[in-house]
């Protein structure tokens, strides 16, 4: 192993990176998903993933809180650190890790549970009981997901009774409710209407004053409004990482300029 | 010229008449009606002919004279015992049921050896003839468990080891089995993924999953798999034969370790050990008749339940 630089320590005035891959590799059973991915995502920024379907940036998201796990026959080299640690060493409890770094799902996914339940049910899993205390983190968290006006009269209706845009606005309440450092967003709001989509675009803005988000997106335009540095992936590869004005106005790379202004993908 | 053109287009005006398609159609049709008119012409009958004998006094108090007989049938203790077995069955075949099909839709790997050999037995086990259970029952409740905790508690005579209601409810609940697995993961795998991640990703363990959002999800089909059970169960006969089943006894059964009186073998008494078939008929039918009432409302409750169920899903918690 070679002696990892501590990001602690970075003098740079560039946010330290929180997290970190160095020469992923990742296959589906044979089929490789990820060829050698190495990037750092910096602390309290928006990072986006860019690329065509099946260029691996929805498998490197995965990584981050190890969703891959679920999958049989997975198989991963290399390095992935978050906070300097490599998650996917052997002592690593990914209930920790899943704790730490929240997710947001492409189809929102409330659970079939009243509004309250659903913020709660983070907590509830670590053995949170005090109802008032309960309540706090439920206000607390809708209202950072700028749902709260919306919904606080009918807090133990289901969730279910929401449009789709709250739905997802409320996933993004549920996650922050056990406060992560990390956001990872699956195209968030490709099932979206324009307007809820501006609206959680917004959201997304006011989150990274807080929190260290990734989001991936086949939105260009998206990723233009909401990101600081995207990253573009192609067939499993880094193609270009950049500040995100950077790659979408003198990007470096051919097939990343072929890609952010139309040409192919 | 253009390629695309289909010669000789019909006119969109003018029903056609297609003999195939047409015949088929109604074929179907008449295969629905057969199988309608003759669940009319079986419910008829014994409606008809089971009301007359249909009363408080048959249905409320236990036979101490002649059970063949209008005037003093009944059949208080035969409900009690098919309605106490098939409880008692599912206190059995739900846990387990369930639980194997946790593991099979859960933690089991999808596409393992041992998983196949599972999901095979799970099958085969649905196939076997349901005297077979009876005959299992017999070997293995009553002779090997029954027998042999008598003989390591050293009683006198035996107590577990002699047909009882327990060993009965059991043998049906093996033989239910299947159905309740099939249900309770057909349910299971209807639950939609994004729920399970969801679960996940907020650093839930896969036991929390389980059982704060995949269980309470498929608690319908999970009770679906109990009133198929209770369907299949209440009417069968075969298992219990040599289980627990009585020809006659004075008293209704106190404790597991009793035997029962059961409605279907009731049935099967009357039409085939009578004195005097044409004097038992009424009794008969009216027999039936309580059998089928009797299958119809266990199945009832377990679907209001199931609705009631559903509602409260779908409303807040």
């Amino acid at each position: 192993m070679s002696p990892s630089p501590n990001p602690t320590t970075s003098a740079v005035p560039l946010p330290s990176p929180i997290v970190e891959t160095r020469n992923l590799h990742l296959w589906y059973g044979t089929t490789p998903a990820l060829r050698g991915v190495s990037l750092s995502i910096r602390e309290k920024v928006v990072t986006a993933f860019i690329g065509p379907s099946g260029c691996g940036k929805s498998t490197l998201l995965r990584c981050f809180n190890r969703m891959n796990d679920l999958i049989d026959r997975v198989r991963i080299e290399g390095e992935c650190l978050i906070g300097g640690e490599n998650i996917y060493a052997p002592e690593i409890d990914v209930i920790e890790l899943r704790k730490r770094v929240g997710m947001v799902f492409q189809r929102s996914n409330p659970f079939p549970k009243s509004i309250f339940e659903n913020i709660a049910y983070g907590c509830r899993l670590q053995g949170l009981k005090d109802r008032h205390e309960l309540h706090d983190i439920v206000e607390r968290s809708l209202r950072g997901a700028a749902l709260w006006d919306e919904v606080k009269d009918r807090l133990h209706e289901s969730a279910l009774s929401l449009s789709g845009g709250q739905q997802q606005r409320l996933c993004i309440a549920r996650a922050i409710a056990i406060q992560p450092e990390i956001i990872l967003m699956d195209e968030p709001a490709s099932a979206l209407d324009p307007i809820a989509t501006a609206r959680v675009e917004e959201l997304i803005l006011e989150l990274k004053r807080d929190y260290t988000i990734v989001i991936v997106t086949h939105n260009m335009q998206q990723a233009t409004r909401i990101s600081d540095y995207t990253a573009f992936f192609y067939l499993g590869e880094l193609i270009e990482y950049n500040e995100t004005n950077r790659i979408f106005t003198n990007p470096a790379i051919k097939r990343t300029e072929d890609y952010v202004t139309g040409r192919f993908g | 010229m253009s390629a695309t053109t289909i010669p000789n287009r019909p006119r969109l005006r003018g029903i056609r008449w297609r003999p195939v398609s047409n015949f088929f159609s109604g074929l179907t049709g008449l295969a629905t009606f057969t199988i309608l008119a003759l669940l009319g012409i079986i419910l008829s009958t014994i409606l008809v002919n089971g009301l007359p004998g249909l009363s408080f006094r048959f249905i409320s108090t236990i036979p101490k004279r002649d059970f063949f007989e209008p005037g003093s049938a009944a059949v208080l203790p035969m409900i009690v015992g098919t309605t106490i077995r098939v409880f008692v069955m599912t206190l059995f075949v739900i846990p387990v049921g369930v639980v194997t099909a946790i593991y099979l839709t859960e933690y089991a790997a999808s596409n393992s050896l041992y998983t196949r050999v599972i999901r095979a037995a799970v099958n085969n086990l649905a196939g076997v003839p349901s005297i077979v259970f009876g005959l299992f029952g017999l070997g293995f409740f009553i002779n090997f468990i029954g027998l042999g905790f008598d003989s390591l508690t050293h009683q006198a005579g035996p107590q577990l080891g002699q047909p009882c209601l327990l060993w009965a409810s059991m043998t049906l609940a093996v033989m239910t089995l299947p159905v309740v697995i099939v249900a309770t993961e057909e349910s299971l795998k209807s639950i939609h993924p994004g729920l399970r991640e969801a679960s996940l990703a907020l650093g839930a363990t896969k036991l929390q999953t389980i059982v704060r959002v995949v269980l309470p999800n498929a608690l319908p089909g999970i009770f679906t798999g109990g009133i198929l059970a209770i369907s299949r169960a209440a009417g069968e006969v075969a298992p219990i034969l040599f289980t627990g089943v009585a020809y006659y006894m004075r008293d209704l059964p106190k404790s597991p370790t009793d035997q029962f009186m059961d409605l279907g073998y009731h049935i099967y008494v009357l039409s085939t050990q009578s004195p005097n078939i044409d004097q038992t008929k009424p009794v008969l039918y009216a027999t039936v008749l309580v059998l089928l009432l009797l299958t119809f409302s266990l199945n009832a409750i377990g679907i209001v339940v199931r609705a009631r169920l559903r509602g409260a899903s779908r409303s807040s918690h």
